[in-house]
């Protein structure tokens, strides 16, 4: 193929825009171009875009906003003075609550919101890696609520109900967690792989099953509900198989964001290391090549969705281990099992990109607590500007036309070439 | 009706598949426009169907300019098609296909139904089809379905009928009736632009031949000349069409399969009681037209379907029952009929496709961890042994051309310790040059000793490669007849006549 | 060999179809027969629930029509046992006949179903009574919303749009209703505001996945989050604190003369509000309008397959974009349904994930605008059969019962719907 040795990598003849290529001779060029115009770039312009619309509906549902406006012709500047404060009282109150507080009085309790972003990054992250290992596989896994509440039922039992010593309590519990969840997935891969039965569908469903099977249990005596008393409440998880706090009592920070971290490692070992990785991509990229190459696509649905199902289920443990220890009722996911799905996609189902994702998710979640604390601007701003990023990040090409950027492909002009130096354009001239 | 296209130039991005392309078709012509796979006569056909805007150049209509915006004005100006993959709603019935676009209603929208009827049976009686316009596509057979899409666009009073590819899935007979029908369109006036890459019917049907080769018209033939002038023009140099091998040395019986059935998802009985050896050293062909069970077998054959009955023995151990994995760890290599679909994973890098089928165990997986450091060696070396043409071995599978594609599939299915070698389709949509080059391949293979079987819809390839031919037809084989047995006989048996019957017939 | 050597010759007609057909036995339909068939026996029989002569008792009236039908008593007991005797011969005889390769007719189905129905009120009624028009009356009502749902979901997916944004369709008429009713105090022009809603919703929905390609269920998650995001935020900051935006008229039951007084139908189908009775003539509409016209031809050759509809002329993605837009009025005029219907009152997130319950409505039934129906009145009637038990005093715990409708949907996808096809370009986009 003679192109290889021209100088600036062409752009082949796929007509589909949007369609980033990599040239292994030019890869360097090629980075750069991904930053300016590719996906890196749209990533952090989702983000601008999302904030600027959810500016908007801060000013617009401002009181004095509304108020100025009404004399906006007698005296302008007051109306955009009032948008302003709306809008930079509320960012900076979602800024100092999720990062750095510079009203504290000394340095340890100005870095606290940074650790409380940590702490809801926390199940996030978690979460949003069972939710991407599934698209992986080419699954959709929307069944995050009833993972997590099944896992958190199984470790919030294991945690208040069991005695054990330290440490191995806590063991035993994470394990039960995991194993909750990998259950409550894998039912899922095994009706996909031995019926064919859409996990979209069965995942919404076994959302509304774990949900009513839980509030059974949590007010069913001898079961979840915490002795002597008639709310469908756990009693508090015993101190033994609580994680344990990482920076002392101050921060809310706990050890369960090393599990995150060591499940961040092995997501990533697993995608891209292992064989069984290997035949879960396969799968995902095209499962019918993947059965005639011998891999077992049924186990493979049955695995990864086990796997994602745990992955999920470790966002219950840390919730009732970690964040919540004082025992838990029905709305314990605090639909984190659908923000998970968003932080997969914003980090593009590749896991330390879900990481970088849910830290940027569980800033907001942070701020946004502050943020309503401090300005009264309803958390509910910040699904609204988390939905925005992914469907912005989803639509590169809409991205493109709002900041005019070139189209990555398209950023040198097309050199033609005789089209008698390539054979290999069959697929296109069909 | 006069078509003229002149000076038609259509690019897609930095590739230009039509390339000022001229070309007219008189008034009850058949012109036939010949070219390889990939040398741009669906694209300059999608062209004039308005599916595509070429950048340059117009086409004529009786000698006056038309502009198409998409296929609703082509068909307007009386240009039909019929498409290669069938543009035909498989749930929908024949009636509702062939109204689709314009359709009649009556009294408050009300589709009308019965108008249509009469249109499809007015039509199909015209030509004496016999064809029930309630009858759902997906029931019929393919041959039925081609003449459903006839029906179709002569129901848009079309006076310009281009046929894409339209043998590709028809029995030699079929093909020989498709034939008549063209030539009884053509003497009531109608124009044809017969596509096709198969020598043999332009030479039989074509009043005059345009041949294209990588999207520029490089002349024009009479019907009169030559396969092998032809040939040579299509492909812009002289072409051997058989593939060289010596006589086979046959080294006895390596598979065996015995009274094999299969049934599939819709409970239909595809292949029927099949019973056939294959011996070591040599090739046996399984002809026959696209979709009477060729497929169903190979699949069986590597435990794809579900539903198998009878015995499968390679080397005197059982194969039947057990899963691909065992199968292929038993030594079976296998080059799907779809190489996209079944054969490779486009997003894939060409290392990766090349441990596609070996990812549970040594040498590219140890203890659960990818060999990275092994596959890199291994892809480099295969991308030199088979002259794969890529930007190396981390580029994509999906962004090579057809041919290095197959060449990818071969690569990782030879490199494998085979006991069998099944080859589905090994060369379809492929270039000449990929295709001696895939031919030269599995000679190899047989003659060093291992038993292949190669199933192939077209007869010169089963003709080329074969040493024993086993036709098979509406699931059963009809016979398995030496290598050399005449071209007609093996049409005949495509039709489901047994071997004896046809011999004797001529 | 020349080609051509018949000329003279007739064409030889279309080769006769012949397709050989396998017997293979599905079992499971008995499988599933004899799973209920033994629940019945054990809880009928084996529980033992009514030993000491409870009746049953079935209200077939409700006080003020105007023919009376008098109460059906059943002795609980004896009703199970028979029932569930009855039904385990069923399962045995659908088990006879797989055996034997013949067909299970529907009608064994319908039955059995009814049977074990019967068998299960009887049951769960023992000592108290069932008010018969009651339960049918909140089926219906609480369909309504699932129904509108689904046939938005039909309408769209016919096309070959995957809908999963329901759920926001739902919300969002919801929401625009309430307020706009509140504002102008007129509830005509609430449902107007909510159709227009559930169609911008699917605008989007359309826009981004027939023009940006985006993956049409990822779409529909997102704009779920945004569309609950956004009503949250705006309920919080403009309806809760002032209240004269969020308080609209509700609907009235219309009676309608005559057939509201039909026994059993007519309190349950003619004494209903407008927007049940506008259910019905969308139900009969989007049938009509996809079976029977031009235009519902075209929406499902491009939701099949969009190259031949492009090829005879059909503009692809305008008749997606149409059929999706046309599927959120019909699910946005639903959301109505919550505030004007029902409640009075719009509430964060008060649609409930009804918009996945109409998706799962849609694919038990079978992309049909009328099983889609029958799936959505299935789903209404167990929630509602929760409700007149836990009034009753229920025997099974009401999480139970609130589960059935999932469970059910589970086994559905899992036995029945596994063969049922979707469109074949479902989800799938076209790129020329």
């Amino acid at each position: 193929m003679s192109d290889t040795t021209a100088a600036a990598p062409a752009p082949g003849p796929d007509p589909v825009p949007g369609a980033v290529k990599k040239d292994g001779s030019e890869r360097w060029t090629q980075a750069l171009r991904d930053i300016t115009g590719g996906s890196a770039m749209i990533s952090v312009l989702a983000v601008v875009l999302a904030l600027v619309v959810g500016a908007v509906l801060i000013a617009f549902t401002n009181d004095r906003v509304q108020e100025t406006a009404g004399y906006f012709f007698s005296r302008p500047t007051d109306l955009v003075g009032a948008v302003w404060e709306a809008v930079a009282g509320a960012y900076s109150a979602l800024f100092q609550g999720s990062i750095y507080n510079f009203r504290a009085p000394n340095f340890f309790n100005a870095i606290r919101p940074l650790t409380e972003t940590l702490t809801f990054a926390t199940p996030l992250i978690a979460a949003g890696l069972g939710v991407g290992l599934a698209f992986r596989v080419g699954m959709f896994n929307i069944g995050g609520r009833g993972q997590m509440l099944i896992a958190a039922g199984a470790a919030g039992w294991v945690a208040f109900a069991v005695e054990l010593p330290a440490g191995i309590h806590l063991i035993v519990a994470i394990v039960a967690g995991l194993l909750g969840g990998a259950i409550w997935g894998g039912i899922v891969g095994l009706l996909k792989a031995r019926t064919g039965a859409h996990e979209v569908i069965v995942t919404i469903m076994l959302n509304f099953v774990a949900l009513y099977l839980i509030q059974f249990l949590l007010r069913t005596p001898g079961a979840l509900q915490a002795p002597g008393s008639n709310n469908p409440k756990t009693p508090p998880m015993a101190a033994t198989a609580v994680f344990p706090e990482l920076f002392g009592p101050r921060y809310n920070l706990h050890a369960g964001f090393l599990t995150v971290i060591a499940a961040t490692i092995f997501v990533w070992w697993l995608l891209s290391r292992s064989n069984l990785g290997f035949q879960f991509r396969a799968v995902g990229q095209n499962p019918s090549a993947a059965r005639v190459a011998g891999i077992n696509v049924k186990n493979v649905y049955l695995y990864a969705m086990a796997i994602s199902g745990a992955l999920v289920g470790l966002a219950g443990i840390n919730q009732v281990l970690g964040t919540v220890t004082t025992g838990f009722g029905a709305g314990i996911d605090a639909g984190i099992g659908f923000d998970a799905i968003t932080v997969a996609l914003l980090g593009r189902s590749k896991p330390w990109g879900i990481f970088a994702a849910g830290i940027l998710f569980g800033a907001f979640k942070a701020g946004g607590f502050a943020m309503q604390a401090a300005e009264g601007v309803p958390i509910d701003i910040v699904v609204v500007v988390q939905a925005l990023i992914v469907l912005f990040i989803a639509a590169p090409p809409l991205v493109r036309a709002i900041f005019h950027l070139p189209t990555p492909g398209t950023t040198k002009g097309p050199e033609i070439r005789d089209v008698k130096t390539r054979k290999t354009n069959e697929v296109v001239a069909k | 009706m006069k078509l003229e296209l002149r000076g038609i130039t259509k690019r897609f991005g930095a590739l230009v598949a039509n390339n000022n392309i001229s070309l007219t078709v008189e008034s009850g012509e058949i012109h036939a426009l010949l070219g390889e796979n990939g040398a741009g006569k669906s694209t300059l056909m999608n062209v004039l169907y308005g599916l595509y805007v070429a950048e340059e150049g117009e086409i004529l209509l009786d000698d006056k300019v038309q502009k198409f915006a998409g296929p609703g004005d082509a068909m307007k100006a009386g240009i039909g098609m019929v498409h290669q993959h069938f543009m035909l709603v498989p749930v929908f019935t024949v009636a509702e296909n062939v109204v689709l676009g314009h359709e009649q209603t009556t009294f408050g929208g009300r589709l009308d139904l019965s108008a249509a009827r009469a249109k499809v049976r007015e039509v199909s009686d015209r030509f004496g089809f016999d064809i029930d316009p309630d009858a759902l596509i997906e029931d019929l057979p393919v041959g039925v379905q081609q003449r459903v899409e006839i029906i179709k666009a002569l129901s848009q009073d079309a006076q310009v009928l281009v046929f894409d590819e339209p043998t590709a899935v028809l029995t030699p007979q079929e093909t020989d009736e498709l034939m008549i029908i063209m030539r009884q369109l053509a003497e009531s006036g109608t124009s044809i632009v017969f596509i096709t890459h198969k020598l043999r019917e332009v030479r039989a049907v074509a009043d005059r031949i345009t041949v294209i080769r990588l999207g520029t018209v490089v002349g024009e033939a009479s019907p009169t000349a030559t396969n092998a002038e032809l040939a040579s023009l299509m492909v812009g140099r002289a072409v051997e069409l058989t593939v060289h091998k010596n006589s086979p040395e046959l080294r006895g019986t390596a598979l065996s399969v015995q009274n094999l059935s299969v049934v599939d998802s819709r409970n239909q009985i595809v292949v029927n009681n099949v019973s056939f050896d294959v011996q070591a050293g040599e090739v046996l062909a399984i002809a026959g037209v696209q979709g009477n069970g060729q497929t169903e077998l190979t699949e069986a054959l590597l435990g794809l379907q579900h539903h198998v009955t009878g015995s499968i023995e390679l080397d005197g151990k059982p194969l039947r029952g057990y899963s691909v994995r065992h199968i292929l760890d038993s030594g079976v290599g296998f080059v799907p009929e779809d190489r996209t679909e079944d054969g490779l994973v486009a997003d894939f890098s060409i290392a990766e496709n090349l441990m596609l089928d070996r990812s549970s165990g040594a040498p590219f997986v140890k203890a659960g961890n990818l060999q990275l450091g092994f596959r890199a060696k291994f892809a480099a070396e295969k991308i030199a042994e088979f002259d794969i043409r890529s930007q190396g071995s981390e580029m994509e599978a999906g962004r090579l051309s057809g041919g290095n594609q197959q060449k990818v599939v071969l690569a990782r299915e030879l490199s494998r310790n085979l006991r069998l070698f099944v080859a589905a389709q090994p060369t379809r949509g492929l270039d000449v040059g990929s295709i001696e080059f895939v031919h030269t391949r599995i000679i190899e293979t047989r003659d060093s000793g291992i038993p292949v079987i190669v199933v192939s819809t077209e007869l010169d390839e089963v003709v080329a490669l074969a040493d024993r031919i086993a036709v098979m037809y509406r699931g059963e084989i009809v016979g398995i007849v030496p290598g050399n047995t005449p071209r007609a006989t093996l049409g005949l048996m495509m039709a489901g006549e047994p071997a004896p019957a046809a011999e004797a017939a001529r | 060999m020349s080609t051509i050597t018949q000329d003279s010759a007739p064409l030889p007609s279309s080769a006769p179809i012949v397709k050989l057909t396998a017997q293979v036995r599905s079992w499971k339909i008995p499988i599933t027969f004899g799973a209920f068939a033994i629940a019945s026996v054990l809880l009928f029989v084996g529980l033992g629930r009514g030993q000491r002569g409870e009746l049953s008792t079935f209200r077939l009236s409700e006080a003020r029509d105007f023919i009376q039908l008098p109460e059906v008593a059943l002795p609980t007991f004896v009703t199970g046992v028979v029932v569930a005797i009855v039904l385990v011969l069923m399962a045995v005889a659908s088990a006879w006949l797989v055996y034997r390769h013949r067909k299970i007719p529907i009608v064994l189905t319908i039955v059995f179903a009814l049977l074990f129905l019967i068998g299960f009120l009887a049951w769960a009624a023992s000592g108290s009574t069932i008010p018969v028009p009651g339960l049918l009356i909140g089926t219906v009502t609480l369909s309504a919303p699932l129904i509108f749902g689904a046939l938005g979901g039909v309408l769209s997916e016919r096309a070959g749009v995957v809908n999963v944004a329901i759920e926001a369709q739902l919300l969002a008429g919801a929401f625009s209703s309430a307020v706009v009713a509140s504002a102008t105090g007129n509830p005509y022009l609430g449902l107007l505001a909510a159709m227009v809603a559930g169609a911008l919703v699917s605008m989007v929905l359309a826009a981004f996945a027939l023009k940006y390609l985006v993956d049409q269920v990822i779409v529909g998650v997102v704009l779920n989050v945004l569309v609950i995001g956004l009503t949250s935020f705006l309920y919080s900051q403009v309806l809760a604190p002032s209240a004269n935006l969020n308080s609209p008229d509700v609907f009235p039951r219309l009676n309608i003369p005559l057939l509201s007084e039909i026994p059993i139908i007519g309190p349950v189908l003619f004494r209903q509000t407008i927007i049940v009775y506008v259910m019905y003539v969308a139900v009969a509409l989007v049938f009509f309008g996809l079976f029977r016209t031009k235009w519902g031809l075209r929406v499902r050759a491009v939701g099949e397959h969009p190259q031949a509809a492009d090829t005879v002329g059909i503009n692809v993605n305008r008749t997606r974009f149409i059929a999706v837009t046309l599927g959120g009025v019909v699910s946005g005029f639903g959301g109505a349904y919550f505030t004007l219907g029902a409640v009075g009152a719009f509430n964060k997130e008060m649609t409930n994930g009804m918009g996945f319950i109409a998706l799962a409505a849609v694919i038990f039934g079978q992309w049909h605008p009328i099983k889609a129906t029958l799936a959505a009145l299935l789903f209404g009637f167990a929630t509602n059969l929760q409700n007149v038990l836990g009034i009753i005093g229920s025997p099974v715990p009401s999480e139970f019962m609130l589960m059935l409708p999932y469970v059910v949907t589970i086994f559905a996808v899992a036995g029945f719907v596994g063969r049922s096809r979707a469109p074949a370009a479902d989800g799938k986009p076209y790129i020329k």
